[in-house]
């Protein structure tokens, strides 16, 4: 099998044809994605894109790990494409949740977690403007789930934003919380890879 | 007799004792009842959560039982039902209490008889109405066996005896040009006692999803069929059309009806102001009736 990098990611991104709307929302998922399935996840780990929109980058990196044929980004969005403008995880292989309706994630996060696996949930800034996630930020951070990592890709997106920061919010509810540089890999790997939880890692990208 | 709640608490913790598989998720409603178990998670009054986790636990090859009151197990939580469960396509058990009108001094807020027919517009959900403690045992046993999407609803009205209503159970036979009165769950007791001197077939029936078409289609001999059921009117009106589009019928739909009724005082005052007392049904199945003979006439 082909093997791909970080720098390829542009050209599998390219291939995906069709008018997909969330450009600027894709790549700012982009690093994230890639440090997790380049250097964070396990094989027994679980990996779940709340954030379905602007699942591109989602979509380069799987296929850049050998999860997605690569030939398969070319019909992006069409009837007989497996892959949609939000991931349907009976459709992709590797996508463990279906996604694209937001708020979802995080609770259901919580209970792979609750099962014992290594979980990592993706959400947005905006994203976190639907009460459900707190319901999920609340009751982790209560029962102390050490086993759970949500990572904020924060582009600055909330309607109303966060004033005080959202590690702020995490931390209050008992999270360990710290903002980085969503494009920095080595502090991304660093804070994803830390011990303890449930953790908050707000990986920051300027618009 | 104990009530189906106090019966669904008791064989949910031993399923949860016996069973490695089996996992639950409450939300805040019932833990009372329930023995502490690791595997018993109570998410506090945060149903979109409690359906999360559900799913999550599901995902990972846990059977797992969700369970509150009727309005915030199916109607608040719609979207992850539809999405988390559905979408996902992760099996469940979600077991509701209060039924359509058993919290008949709480008002509409505790009232939800429109549960079955949302859950009917989803794809995939076994739908089980039993009408005794006995009837809802056994239901719960087989959704904990299977790794299906499953909706039991337990109700305070029980009927007077445990029946078999998996498929349509024909109790009593009419004539065979009688109305054919499908009663389903706690309904039987009263349709038995509004019929009993009518010429009429009356048929049992607790699992309403899958509906039992054939069963209904073979067990048919007239024209007639009358539908009791205790939940909103005409929830499983589209089921029968199909099951008889290739015949000419007539469809009398009894159940709770779309109103706010804006009512407080008991069970017994709400079942009346339906229509869904044995009075109130014999009333409905002699009009009916009556209107066929002005057509034949």
């Amino acid at each position: 099998m082909e093997q791909y990098g970080y720098t390829d990611l542009p050209a599998l991104m390219t291939r995906l044809t069709g008018d997909e709307k969330h450009d600027w929302s894709s790549a700012s998922t982009l690093d994230v994605l890639w440090v997790l399935y380049d250097r964070v996840l396990g094989a027994d780990d679980r990996f779940l894109l709340s954030k379905g929109h602007g699942p591109a980058a989602y979509y380069a990196v799987l296929a850049a790990k050998g999860f997605v044929p690569v030939e398969a980004l070319d019909d992006f969005g069409s009837f007989e494409s497996i892959l949609g403008y939000h991931p349907d995880r009976k459709l992709v292989p590797g996508v463990e949740i279906s996604s694209g309706s937001l708020g979802h994630g995080l609770p259901l996060a919580v209970g792979v977690a609750l099962a014992g696996r290594r979980t990592f949930v993706l959400v947005g800034d905006g994203e976190l403007d639907e009460g459900s996630n707190w319901e999920a930020v609340q009751y982790a951070g209560r029962i102390g789930l050490e086993n759970l990592t949500t990572v904020v890709v924060d582009n600055h997106t909330a309607t109303y934003g966060w004033p005080g920061g959202i590690e702020a919010r995490f931390a209050l509810e008992g999270w360990h919380a710290e903002r980085v540089d969503g494009r920095d890999h080595d502090a991304l790997e660093r804070a994803l890879s830390e011990p303890g939880g449930p953790r908050c890692v707000v990986a920051e990208i300027s618009r | 007799m104990s009530s189906m709640r106090t019966r669904f608490y008791r064989t949910t913790a031993q399923a949860l004792a016996d069973d490695d598989r089996v996992a639950a998720v409450f939300a805040a409603i019932g833990i009372g009842e329930m023995p502490a178990h690791p595997r018993l998670h109570d998410v506090g009054i945060r149903e979109q959560l409690m359906i999360g986790v559900t799913a999550g636990l599901a995902l990972e090859g846990y059977r797992v039982v969700a369970h509150s009151y009727t309005p915030f197990l199916v109607e608040r939580p719609y979207e992850q039902i539809k999405l988390d469960l559905g979408h996902n396509d992760v099996g469940a058990i979600l077991v509701s209490t209060g039924a359509s009108y058993d919290a008949s001094t709480s008002g509409r807020t505790h009232q939800s008889p429109a549960d079955v027919a949302l859950l009917s517009a989803l794809t995939g959900w076994t739908i089980d109405v039993p009408g005794h403690p006995d009837e809802l045992e056994r239901a719960l046993a087989q959704a904990l066996a299977g790794d299906g999407r499953v909706y039991i609803r337990l109700s305070e009205e029980t009927n007077v005896a445990a029946a078999n209503g998996e498929h349509l159970n024909v109790l009593r036979r009419g004539s065979d040009d009688a109305p054919f009165v499908v009663a389903v769950g706690p309904s039987l007791s009263p349709t038995l006692a509004a019929t009993a001197d009518l010429d009429v077939t009356v048929a049992y029936l607790s699992r309403v999803r899958p509906f039992d078409a054939a069963g209904l289609a073979a067990a048919l001999t007239g024209t007639d069929v009358v539908l009791v059921e205790p939940y909103l009117a005409g929830t499983s009106s589209a089921e029968i059309a199909r099951s008889l589009a290739d015949r000419p019928h007539r469809l009398l739909a009894l159940g709770v009806e779309n109103v706010e009724l804006r009512r407080y005082g008991t069970r017994e005052e709400h079942r009346r102001a339906h229509g869904l007392d044995a009075e109130g049904i014999r009333t409905s199945i002699e009009r009916f009736t009556r209107s066929a003979s002005s057509v034949a006439a």
